[in-house]
């Protein structure tokens, strides 16, 4: 199964220094469907970075990894060397911890079904992240709509400029201390 | 004698084709480097009806986002509002009553025909014949009838409930969908007749806009456009949701990658889709139309939910990071030709401008659905 | 039969008339015909069957404002439209419609025609470049190369036919057609049997030389928006559109001199005014009915054609003919 040798390739970049407590069910996600909704609940403080397998019935997504964002490109290399294609790129404003996060979705073109949510977080008042859209060209357009409508400044962007929004929007719509 | 003329052989001058241009299919630019007919670079403007409906998500409770949903497409509009429910039931953990289900994928499919019908026309205008859009805006009629009976709107439906549906399917309902099923078939030999073996139309297709499956992958195109690369990837298949699986359909894959094969892909869709119309009418359960108890306010628990459909451009997926309010967090609309216009910037470069614009039609554009 | 002033005035008159009345009305039959194979009614609504429509368009293009855009070169500008409707008039001027119903017969009706069809060209790209419009350039670019490559085949089957029958007079040419269907240049005959292809490359260069659809490359409206009428309006574009139609008449008129016997009855039986008009409309009708079935081509499809296909056969036809004339 490809959810597990991602996985495995994940967890070997990123050693997690605080193993998270998971022992997800390996194949059949449907099976640990309660046990993993209670485990969904507990989690109220910001999570740890790491992969964490979710239950995809739930949450409609089977791997989440989170890691820092000097972390990303490497992990998104593992995702392409795998043959996922790049879903979408978009960012959450967390501003009660003052982060942003930005989140990357990926899935395969084949039966052997595996979605991969890759988060990382950025401080609010510089967020900044590097670009994988040397990776995945698609990234590009992805990483300028969320420059649009969250300021999070890509580095290494090629043509960082305002995609959906006016080419002089100076403003960020989707934060949430945006006014209009 | 007047002063001689300079030319620089690398003299190339832009074309804006757009935001006001026959071949965009509404308010998209395409700025062109062109050196004659050739185009040289190209490069997407898009925001020209940008309306942040994630923003609006954002700020409305989930069933008051329920109609912006329909504005995203304007031709396959029951194809998003259903990821939308379906995330919301996702989310919320809502049963939805199986005569629902298959009620949506009937109306789903219905107006997965619709779309094609119209992409069928306008993607033949944009070649430069008339005739095939008038006789496939026919045949759209009655789906678009059809689905006014029970939905109440003709584009922009607002149809699906929370856990069901707002209206339940009549007798007539099912005996002008039994109806059109033969006809539409018969249609479609005739358009087969009429385009698809014309020397003009394959000439002009064929090998035209090569889109490799590995520029697929990384532009992440779904839908029509990745099948046309030879991708078998169709999310009612690989990650199947509703009641799908209990249908017996194929996925139509080509392997030419051209603007043919994507036209093929689409022709095929449609009969797959009057197979799955055909027995989702033999199958239909009776029963209610929406679940007994239902939360009177819909408030997902905390947490992030992701769901993809398989819409008539591709792969829509739909994002909602729920605080447990009644408004959703974050709303993310990743739509399916996002992602496929993408490729274009890349895969016109050296074309002509003609066949770019046959290349741009194949990709069956949407604007409203690209700037969301 | 001399021409004086009368005789001129006269011959001016009708044939203007007879240009814009052909051009309001086949624009009427061309839009009833796209309504009949489109299955929707077409326009219906002024007077009995739509017949008053063609006027109503003609105010309306007529009392409408003439835009010169910035920059553009105005001389050009204005001149344009005008060229591209004078010479589709003129060359009425030596077509006979029968025997005796002709302005002015003259012995080199042929090349007189031909003369004036290039004219067409001249005039598009005077409309593309004078207008300053990217998309206008393109289209005259593209005009004056698809014009350039069909005249040349269009003008090597004239020339095949001129062998055979030794006049360029359009009349005699015709005459020598009398008699039967028979003896119509479509036909083979023992010296020239490839005379069905020589129709086909005439009819298709027929189609290329009035810029009608698949090879309507120069307003590939898909593409260029409107081509190089693009910044035209009221009667500026009025002339355009008239001087196509009155062109697909031309065309027609010439296509029926040349391969179908002129005003002669297929069986011989009174020949007359009639049946020519009868070949010209059958003609127009096929031309109506190709343009809303087909698909536009593009224009290196167009090009290649031209020179790849169309040349070398007409070429050889020729060199057939001659050969074959020597022999018998």
């Amino acid at each position: 199964m490809i959810k597990d040798t991602v996985k495995q390739a994940l967890e070997e970049l990123f050693p997690v220094p605080e193993p998270v407590a998971e022992e997800a069910p390996p194949v059949e996600a449907a099976e640990g469907e309660e046990a993993d909704a209670k485990k969904k609940e507990k989690k109220e403080e910001p999570r740890v970075n790491g992969v964490l397998e979710r239950d995809y019935d739930t949450v409609g997504y089977h791997l989440d990894v989170q890691l820092d964002p000097g972390e990303l490109l490497a992990a998104v290399l593992v995702l392409y060397k795998a043959e996922f294609f790049i879903e979408s790129i978009t960012g959450v404003d967390w501003i009660k911890e003052d982060q942003l996060e930005v989140v990357y979705d990926f899935s395969r073109y084949d039966f052997d079904q595996c979605r991969v949510v890759i988060r990382t977080r950025t401080p609010r008042t510089e967020p900044s992240v590097p670009t994988i859209s040397k990776i995945f060209s698609g990234a590009n357009w992805h990483e300028r709509e969320t420059h649009d409508f969250f300021g999070i400044k890509f580095e290494g962007h090629p043509h960082l400029i305002p995609l959906l929004l006016p080419e002089d929007a100076d403003f960020h719509p989707l934060l949430k201390d945006f006014k209009p | 004698m007047s002063a001689p003329i300079h030319i620089r052989p690398d003299e190339t001058f832009t074309l804006n084709v757009g935001p006001q241009h026959p071949a965009t299919h509404g308010v998209l630019r395409v700025k062109m480097e062109m050196d004659g007919e050739y185009i040289v670079k190209a490069e997407t403007v898009l925001g020209y009806i940008h309306r942040m409906h994630e923003l609006m998500g954002e700020n409305r409770t989930y069933p008051q986002v329920l109609p912006n949903l329909s504005r995203l497409d304007y031709l396959g509009a029951l194809g998003y509002t259903h990821g939308h429910v379906l995330a919301v039931e996702r989310a919320a953990g809502i049963e939805v009553p199986e005569r629902a289900e298959y009620i949506r994928a009937i109306t789903v499919e219905l107006n997965r025909v619709a779309s094609h019908l119209f992409w069928f026309g306008a993607f033949v205008m944009d070649l430069g014949g008339f005739t095939p859009l008038m006789y496939a805006i026919e045949d759209r009629e009655y789906i678009l009838d059809m689905l006014e009976a029970i939905t109440g709107s003709r584009l922009t439906y607002c149809y699906y409930r929370f856990g069901g549906l707002y209206n339940d399917i009549d007798d007539d309902f099912i005996a002008a969908a039994k109806a059109f099923i033969p006809r539409l078939r018969k249609s479609l030999k005739k358009y087969d007749g009429l385009v698809t073996g014309n020397i003009i139309f394959r000439k002009r297709l064929e090998g035209i806009g090569p889109i490799s499956a590995e520029m697929c992958r990384k532009y992440g195109a779904t839908g029509p456009v990745a099948r046309g690369s030879g991708i078998d990837f169709d999310v009612r298949k690989n990650e199947p949701y509703s009641v799908y699986p209990e249908f017996d359909f194929d996925i139509p894959v080509y392997h030419e990658c051209d603007s043919l094969a994507r036209y093929k892909v689409r022709m095929d869709e449609m009969e797959q889709s009057l197979r799955i119309i055909e027995q989702g009418l033999e199958k239909l359960p009776d029963g209610p139309i929406m679940p007994k108890k239902k939360p009177k306010l819909i408030k997902p628990p905390k947490g992030d939910y992701y769901q993809a459909v398989e819409t008539a451009r591709g792969s829509f997926g739909i994002r909602i990071v729920s605080d447990g309010t009644k408004n959703a967090y974050r709303f993310k609309l990743r739509s399916p030709t996002y992602s496929n216009m993408h490729m274009f910037d890349e895969a016109c470069e050296g074309m002509m401008i003609m066949d770019a614009l046959a290349m741009m039609g194949s990709l069956d554009l949407v604007i409203p659905e690209i700037d969301r | 039969m001399s021409l004086t002033l009368l005789n001129a005035v006269v011959a001016v008159v009708i044939a203007i008339g007879f240009a814009a009345l052909n051009a309001a009305y086949l624009v009427w039959a061309e839009r009833r015909g796209a309504g009949r194979i489109q299955r929707r009614p077409g326009p219906n609504v002024n007077g009995p069957f739509g017949l008053l429509q063609p006027p109503a368009d003609g105010i309306k293009l007529m009392t409408k404002q003439l835009m010169i855009p910035g920059g553009a070169d105005k001389a050009l500008f204005m001149v344009a439209p005008v060229l591209a409707m004078a010479p589709a008039i003129m060359s009425f001027v030596t077509i006979p419609f029968s025997g005796s119903i002709v302005a002015h017969s003259m012995n080199i009706g042929v090349l007189m025609i031909f003369a004036f069809a290039s004219m067409g060209g001249l005039a598009i790209l005077f409309a593309g470049w004078g207008s300053r419009n990217k998309y206008g350039v393109m289209a005259a670019v593209r005009a004056v190369s698809q014009s350039i490559s069909y005249e040349v085949p269009m003008l090597i089957t004239v020339i095949t036919i001129v062998m055979m029958t030794g006049t360029m007079d359009l009349k005699e040419l015709a005459l020598s057609q009398s008699g039967g269907f028979w003896n119509w240049n479509l036909f083979p005959s023992l010296s020239s049997p490839l005379m069905p292809v020589a129709f086909l490359i005439f009819f298709v260069c027929t189609l290329a030389e009035t810029n009608r659809a698949p090879f309507d490359l120069g307003e590939a409206e898909s593409e260029l928006v409107a081509g190089f009428h693009t910044e035209y309006g009221s009667m500026g574009f009025g002339l355009f559109f008239m001087g196509e139609y009155a062109n697909i008449v031309i065309g027609a008129s010439l296509t029926t001199i040349l391969f179908l016997g002129g005003w002669g009855c297929p069986f011989g039986l009174f020949p007359g005014v009639w049946w020519f008009l009868l070949k010209i409309y059958l003609l127009i009708a096929t031309f109506i009915w190709i343009r809303w079935t087909f698909p536009r081509t593009t224009i290196y499809g167009l090009l290649n054609l031209s020179w790849k296909i169309l040349i070398p056969i007409s070429l050889f036809n020729l060199l057939l003919t001659a050969g074959l004339l020597k022999v018998f």
